[in-house]
């Protein structure tokens, strides 16, 4: 079990990513054929029977969310892609959307369609320009036939401006709506009150890609991969000490142990060659020891009894030579530097996070870490403040691995 | 007559009209919340999270002032995760501004026992303090950035949007339009933002420069409530007199007329009445 190449084209695939060819060859055109003679009813039906969750971090049930924002009362309604991707780590998207920038394009037309949506926008992260570019040229190649314009679904692009938060969908509208992008208080959720305050589905890049291949093959063949509570492939960015660094999809269910080993993956430790610990789904993820890895499968059920999640897909490897304590401190720097500043649990907790790690006598501030951790999770507006603190819990909570870490000095932000 | 909402504070049953939010419910239960953005003629803010309450199968605690009430919630207002929370609000409030000239935060401190020191030792942004008008003074290091001024100064009362929320992290801060000096930005000096500011960020001139000269005293102030003269509108305002001079001009904030809010003739346009024979 190593790669499986369902939202990544095969090798074989040659075509140029946004061209018409390339829409035939991978079957987006029958697809959308498909797609015209479907009833929303039964678009989200496919969707709900293929057990689709979100790859953005979350995993919400997709086709629930798309029968929530069907069923909304107003009925102006819009539809976003998620592309603002801006984690440390995390970087799948941008290959996703490099290789084959019309699945996630399609998929969200499948969306417009099934919620009964006529705008579309794609929010791509600023720092992607080159990106930028590729999706004006598939835009293009949707624009031809008319599937994308005036006839279709208006579909505009929207690009971030270095803000990580501007990610979090709430924060993502009120960007669109050209307002700072600080998180709105939920409820009202999105999929009423979302976009201009209407009803909005939005879907990471990656779940996007999904849907099209669904629409392609159908519900029982997307079901052949993965395992039976989590069907399908998982994009993984794999980073740090290893081999090969990058993006595989892989089937959920894989053991991590396989991403890291395998020679068509990530291809074995590098660096010293001896594994210290693995940072799993992202700059709020879990630090995993080496047992924890050998014992781990890529799945939400099993990782959650470690205490971890898959979150994005991030994986970053640390050889027995890097001083973690320097990875806590540059994790809390981007946090601290990251918050939107709207809610004190976030503002000033993920600046004292950052103080207490950067500061002497570290063992005997682990009451008041956790205690801030604690206050972080439960009283913070958004996501960002309630995970910001995890890694590092992850952390306090594996006694070989934080022992090393008091004992390493502090030192300065990097 | 709206429609009840019933839930339960604390074990305790109340009915609310619908639509209110969960402060409203626990303030019926006896139970309010602490709160320092909130404030009664203003939007939430939803941003000090001190008024967070613990919802029965809801992940995270919810703030109260902006959560609207649902039939048969149930809400507990004093467990140990709202405890902590609020007492970690405080302690890090603490460590950023001075409690002892912030009134509602030293209530805070006290009625959670916070250690004003466990996260003291750096301040997260030192700033100047900008003095820039004749009519106030902005001292931000002071601010908590609770919001309210800018809400004063928007829909909530002036219409003005003189200011706004800029920067991010413990960088973000109140910001007249790119750094600009008030005189250069749409400010119209109404003093509504001073009115509701809670931490002294933001302070009449007249009254900050008694403060630094340590002739301010509240003890010998006395006030006068009177009617503004300026024009028909007929404010509410109370005179604030020290040794027989006018030191400070505020509204009542429960003033039906007003609710606290002034122009800046009525707040600022008392000197003539000390000015003495020409
Ligand atoms: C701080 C923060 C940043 C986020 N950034 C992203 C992002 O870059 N891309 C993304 O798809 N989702 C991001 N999310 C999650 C979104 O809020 C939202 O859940 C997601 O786009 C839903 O799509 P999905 O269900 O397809 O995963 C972020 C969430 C938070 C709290
Ligand atoms: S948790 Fe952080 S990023 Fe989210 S709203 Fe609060 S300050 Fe902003
Ligand atoms: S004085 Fe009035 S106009 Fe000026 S910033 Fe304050 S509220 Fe806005
Ligand atoms: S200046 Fe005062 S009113 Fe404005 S945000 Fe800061 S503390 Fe709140």
């Amino acid at each position: 079990m190593s790669e499986v190449r369902r939202l990544l084209p095969e090798p074989g695939v040659t075509s140029a990513p946004a061209s018409w060819t390339r829409m035939v060859e991978r079957g987006y055109a029958e697809a959308y054929a498909r797609l015209l003679t479907t009833d929303p009813g039964d678009i989200i039906r496919e969707v709900v029977d293929s057990g689709l969750a979100g790859r953005g971090g979350a995993a919400f049930p997709t086709g629930r969310k798309w029968a929530s924002v069907a069923a909304a009362p107003v009925l102006t309604r819009y539809v976003i892609m998620n592309a603002d991707e801006s984690e440390p780590g995390t970087f799948k998207d941008r290959v996703l959307l490099e290789h084959d920038p019309l699945g996630p394009l399609i998929g969200l037309l499948i969306a417009a369609r099934a919620v009964g949506a006529r705008q579309g926008y794609v929010y791509l992260r600023g720092e992607y320009p080159d990106l930028e570019r590729t999706m004006r040229q598939a835009l293009a190649v949707l624009e031809k036939p008319g599937w994308i314009g005036p006839e279709g679904v208006s579909v505009e692009i929207r690009r971030g401006a270095g803000a990580y938060i501007a990610g979090e969908e709430t924060a993502l509208f009120n960007s669109i709506e050209g307002r700072r992008p600080e998180p709105r208080v939920k409820p009202p959720f999105p999929a009423t009150h979302g976009l201009f305050g209407l009803p909005t589905l939005i879907q990471n890049v990656e779940t996007l890609a999904n849907v099209a291949q669904l629409f392609v093959h159908g519900a029982p063949w997307f079901r052949q991969v993965g395992t039976a509570t989590t069907p399908g492939t998982k994009l993984v960015a794999v980073s740090g000490h290893v081999t090969r660094p990058g993006v595989y999809e892989v089937p959920f269910g894989i053991p991590l142990q396989t991403v890291l080993d395998d020679p068509q993956l990530a291809a074995g430790i590098a660096g010293s060659g001896q594994l210290q610990c693995v940072l799993l789904g992202g700059s709020a993820g879990t630090f995993l020891s080496p047992p924890e890895v050998a014992g781990a499968v890529l799945d939400y059920g099993p990782l959650r009894a470690l205490g971890a999640s898959i979150g994005s897909g991030a994986i970053m490897v640390f050889d027995h030579t890097v001083e973690m304590r320097r990875i806590l401190i540059q994790l809390a720097a981007f946090f601290a530097d990251e918050s939107c500043g709207q809610c004190v649990p976030c503002r000033i907790g993920t600046r004292r996070l950052l103080d207490i790690l950067q500061a002497d006598a570290l063992a005997r501030r682990e009451p008041d870490l956790r205690d801030l951790a604690s206050a972080m999770r439960d009283a913070s507006i958004c996501g960002l403040g309630q995970t910001a603190p995890m890694a590092l819990l992850s952390a306090i909570d594996r006694p070989a691995l934080w022992e090393d870490i008091c004992a390493s000095k502090g030192g300065q932000s990097l | 007559m709206s429609q009840m909402v019933s839930l339960t504070v604390d074990g305790r049953r109340v009915s609310v009209p619908a639509g209110t939010m969960l402060r409203e419910a626990c303030r019926a239960a006896g139970e309010t919340p602490p709160a320092l953005c909130w404030h009664e003629h203003l939007t939430p803010a939803n941003a000090c999270r001190a008024c967070v309450v613990q919802v029965h199968d809801s992940r995270a605690l919810v703030a109260a002032c902006s959560r609207p009430v649902a039939e048969d919630m149930v809400v507990e207002t004093n467990t140990p995760r709202v405890l902590n929370a609020r007492k970690i609000i405080a302690e890090l409030l603490a460590s950023a501004i001075d409690p002892q000239r912030a009134p509602d935060l030293l209530e805070l401190v006290q009625a959670t026992g916070a250690d004003v020191g466990r996260f003291g030792g750096a301040t997260p942004r030192v700033e100047p303090v900008k003095d820039d008008n004749p009519f106030f003074v902005r001292d931000y290091s002071q601010c908590i950035l609770c919001y309210r001024c800018v809400e004063a100064c928007g829909v909530d009362a002036q219409n003005t949007f003189a200011i706004s929320a800029a920067g991010r992290g413990v960088s973000a801060r109140i910001d007249a339009a790119y750094d600009r000096t008030l005189p250069e930005s749409d400010c119209v000096f109404c003093g509504n933002c001073v009115a509701v500011c809670p931490t002294g960020a933001l302070i009449d001139r007249q009254e900050w420069q008694l403060r630094s000269q340590a002739v301010w005293d509240p003890a010998r102030i006395t006030t006068t409530e009177t009617v503004c003269s300026f024009c028909g509108v007929g404010c509410t305002l109370s005179l604030q007199v020290m040794d027989n001079r006018i030191v400070k001009v505020t509204s009542p904030h429960d003033n039906p007329v007003t609710h606290g809010m002034l122009c800046v003739k009525g707040r600022y346009g008392y000197a003539y009445v000390q000015a003495g024979d020409p």
